[in-house]
C-alpha cells in the first residue's frame, strides 16, 4: 500500500463530497470535469475538489482503489457515486438530492462553499525506491 | 477513406459491446465529435436490473477496456438502463 493510496483513501474518508477532477473547482481543464462539478453545483452541494493532474500516480492510485477508469470520481460519504454521466444523470432526476441526504443528513447543502485541496505533499519532493537519490 | 476508417472504430467498439452483452436489447455507439475518439455508447440490458449506476458502467468500461487503454478511445459517455 503506498503513502499516496493512503492519503486518497483517507481524503475519500474524511471529505464529505469529494470530487478528483482534471483542474480546480474555479478552473476545470476538462469538459467531464466540469460537468461533475456542475452537477454538484446544480443541487447545491458543498464540495472538496482535488486536481489530479499534479501527479500522474494520483490518478494511477485512484483507480486502483476506485475501480473505475476515468476522471471525474464523485465520493459522497466515502462511497463512489460516479463519474459524470452518472453524476449528471443523478442530479437529474433528484436522486443525487437522495443520496446527499442519505449519507450526509442536511449537512451537504452549502451552495457556493467549494475548495480544491492538493492530496500529495506541498514540496513535491521524494525519493523514489531506486532512485539516485 | 477517414469515413470509412472512422465508420470502423465505431463498428469494433459496437462488436466489442456485443460480446459483452449477448442479451442487449439496445447498442449504440455514436461519433460524437466526428473524430473517431469521442464516443458515446448506450447499451439497455436485463442483465443491469438492480446493479448500481456505477456498476452498470464498470461492465461497459471492462468491455472496452483495449480501446480505453489503447487510446482509441479519448473519451467516452455512457448511457445504460436495465429495459427500453
Amino acid at each position: 500500500m503506498s503513502d499516496l493510496r493512503d492519503k486518497i483513501q483517507q481524503t475519500i474518508e474524511s471529505e464529505p463530497v469529494v470530487a478528483f477532477i482534471k483542474g480546480t473547482h474555479e478552473q476545470a481543464y476538462c469538459g467531464n470535469s466540469a460537468r461533475a462539478l456542475d452537477a454538484l453545483r446544480a443541487v447545491g452541494a458543498s464540495f472538496t475538489a482535488v486536481d489530479v493532474l499534479p501527479d500522474p500516480h494520483i490518478r494511477q492510485e485512484l483507480s486502483a482503489l476506485s475501480s473505475w477508469p476515468t476522471i471525474p470520481q464523485v465520493f459522497v460519504g466515502g462511497e463512489l457515486v460516479g463519474g459524470a454521466d452518472i453524476v449528471q444523470e443523478l442530479a437529474a432526476t433528484g436522486e443525487l438530492e437522495a443520496k446527499l441526504n442519505e449519507k450526509l443528513g442536511e449537512s451537504w447543502r452549502r451552495p457556493g462553499e467549494e475548495r480544491t485541496q492538493a492530496v500529495s505533499e506541498g514540496s513535491g519532493f521524494r525519493l523514489l525506491p531506486g532512485s539516485p537519490g | 477513406m477517414l469515413g470509412w476508417y472512422l465508420r470502423g472504430v465505431s463498428e469494433q467498439l459496437k462488436q466489442l459491446l456485443r460480446v459483452a452483452f449477448p442479451g442487449a436489447r439496445e447498442l449504440a455507439v455514436v461519433d460524437r465529435t466526428g473524430g473517431g475518439d469521442h464516443f458515446h455508447v448506450t447499451v439497455v440490458d436485463p442483465l443491469f436490473d438492480g446493479l448500481s449506476l456505477v456498476d452498470q458502467h464498470r461492465l461497459v468500461y471492462t468491455a472496452l477496456d483495449e480501446p480505453m487503454r489503447d487510446g482509441t478511445i479519448h473519451e467516452l459517455r455512457i448511457t445504460t438502463r436495465s429495459q427500453t
